[in-house]
């Protein structure tokens, strides 16, 4: 048990995002050596556990917004009552995921101002396809003959969503959560163009003042936290398959 | 008693189930059985209130279904179906206690109806309780389902279909099965299958269903010796219709009482075509005759079974 802990990937994976996050600037001689042009070496305007903080609440927060709107789209139209707006949801998450998000930030920013909110508004649209496509794959997905044995003995349509369609649907549901949270990851720094605090705040910093130490540092916590995030969800999918499948 | 009268069912301009009346009786076990698309599943499926009638009414104990609220009427009501579709992601213990559950039951007593019911139906109940559907073979997966059904001592229970996907060995065994529960339960059951051997095997009456129509209702005997029709005629199979007449009737029913013969007897309650088998088998005309406490009641003879009636 405890030499499998020890060995752990998503452990040391975690380990090193953290370290990075916590002691970047004791880094900073290997990037004065890397980059002798760039001064200081490593981006300090503020902490990367301030930038950390305030990326991953963003991708939190948009996240848990697109996710239970993406859920509860995907329940109505998976009902009888909702069967007709299907195409309609369909469409306009396909929409929302073709919009590229700079875009969505342009058009966001005169209307809510500079500053976290247009990076969220951004962020959730962004995510929702991959959630309502999961959601409503997962839901239809459950067998036909188990929901037809759960109506036969009586369960009421919301005791089948609780006891039959959510919890078979699951592992599909987190599929599609896992996706877009990962995407999310990689898309909030984009946030840091129009004054919210992300990890892309060094890359932009970096990118227009020729310091390229700054964006390989945003970027490297960037794709260690995306990474970090995948595994967590990779762990999160072996449990819920787990209790599904009932093991 | 289940009184389905003049029962209808429309689907999109097709008539399905077209005007049907049928009674079955408390504690009977009816096989409706036509070829696909007769409309026996549907039929079968508006008793519960799956599918809506489009006219006609179904009562159960003299209550018209269409009155009741529908979860309230399907917990009343046992429901089995071919694909079983237990819950995937509960134990067998808690597919059992479905609708107990629903009904408020305390733990201890489902606990002690689970216990009951595994016994039932003859599954280890203390190996399989806590396993998960997939872990069990088909046979048994159709036995909890079962015995998911009978859980709250439904007054009816609906089969459509049952064993239907099951290999021959482990259908014949979960028929014997069904029967003695019926036995022992006294439950009413509505029991859909498209196979006329099965029919013949476990029904008191027998319901032949053809393009939505009641073609023929009544006992195995009836269908086979008088068949209403061509339809049904041809249903319960263009050859061999004398050999499904000797596995309707009992040897009791045409023995000599007080006769004896030599060798192993045989069981009063077997059909006669189990007799024929047994006097190709051993090579002889006569066999003696037990009842079912083994005690000897009588003989029966080669031409008993030709003259029978």
């Amino acid at each position: 048990m405890r030499r499998q802990r020890l060995t752990d990937p998503l452990l040391w994976a975690t380990l090193l995002l953290a370290f990075l996050v916590l002691a970047m600037p004791a880094l900073g001689p290997l990037f004065a050596r890397a980059f002798p042009a760039v001064d200081p070496p490593v981006w300090s305007r503020e902490s990367f556990l301030m930038l950390f903080l305030s990326h991953a609440g963003l991708v939190a927060a948009s996240s848990l917004a697109s996710t239970v709107t993406a859920i509860v789209l995907g329940m109505f139209v998976t009902r009888p009552a909702g069967r007709d707006f299907r195409p309609l949801v369909d469409a306009v998450a396909a929409v929302g995921q073709a919009f590229p998000p700079a875009a969505v930030l342009a058009i966001a920013v005169p209307a809510v101002g500079f500053g976290p909110l247009p990076t969220l508004i951004a962020l959730a649209l962004y995510g929702l396809l991959p959630i309502v496509e999961n959601a409503i794959a997962g839901l239809d997905g459950v067998p036909g003959a188990v929901r037809e044995a759960a109506a036969g003995m009586g369960l009421s349509p919301l005791q089948m969503l609780r006891d039959v369609d959510l919890p078979l649907a699951a592992p599909v549901i987190l599929a599609g959560i896992r996706t877009s949270v990962i995407i999310n990851i990689g898309t909030a720094t984009i946030g840091s163009t129009v004054g919210a605090v992300t990890l892309g705040t060094p890359i932009i910093d970096g990118l227009v003042a020729s310091k390229p130490a700054y964006v390989l540092q945003g970027a490297i916590v960037v794709g260690l936290f995306a990474i970090v995030a995948d595994m967590g969800f990779a762990r999160l999918d072996r449990h819920l398959r787990r209790s599904a499948a009932g093991r | 008693m289940i009184e389905i009268d003049r029962i209808v069912k429309d689907y999109g301009g097709r008539r399905v189930v077209d005007d049907v009346s049928l009674t079955v009786r408390r504690g009977e076990l009816c096989v409706l059985v036509g070829p696909s698309g007769s409309g026996k599943s549907t039929l079968l499926r508006m008793v519960n209130r799956l599918v809506p009638a489009s006219s006609g009414t179904i009562r159960i104990d003299g209550e018209d279904v269409a009155r009741l609220p529908p979860e309230a009427l399907r917990r009343r009501i046992g429901y089995v179906i071919q694909s079983v579709g237990l819950f995937p992601h509960w134990t067998v213990e808690d597919n059992i206690a479905t609708v107990p559950r629903l009904l408020g039951w305390k733990p201890e007593r489902l606990r002690a109806r689970v216990a009951e019911l595994l016994d039932l139906l003859r599954l280890d109940a203390d190996a399989v309780r806590g396993r998960y559907p997939h872990q069990l073979s088909g046979g048994q997966q159709q036995r909890v389902g079962v015995a998911r059904a009978l859980a709250a001592g439904p007054e009816l229970l609906l089969m459509d279909e049952p064993f239907g996907a099951l290999d021959p060995i482990t259908r014949d065994t979960l028929q014997d099965e069904l029967a003695r529960i019926h036995r022992a339960t006294g439950t009413t059951i509505l029991f859909v299958t498209h196979d006329m051997d099965e029919a013949l095997r476990l029904a008191d009456r027998i319901a032949v269903l053809r393009d939505g129509r009641l073609a023929q209702a009544g006992t195995p005997a009836d269908i086979v010796e008088r068949p209403a029709d061509a339809f049904v005629h041809d249903f319960i199979g263009r050859s061999g219709r004398g050999l499904k007449l000797l596995s309707i009737r009992r040897v009791g029913d045409v023995m000599r009482t007080g006769e004896t013969a030599p060798g192993e007897p045989i069981d009063a309650d077997a059909p006669l075509s189990e007799a024929v088998s047994r006097m190709v088998e051993h090579q002889t005309d006569r066999l003696a005759v037990r009842d079912a406490h083994g005690a000897p009641v009588g003989a029966i003879a080669l031409a008993d079974l030709v003259s029978s009636r």
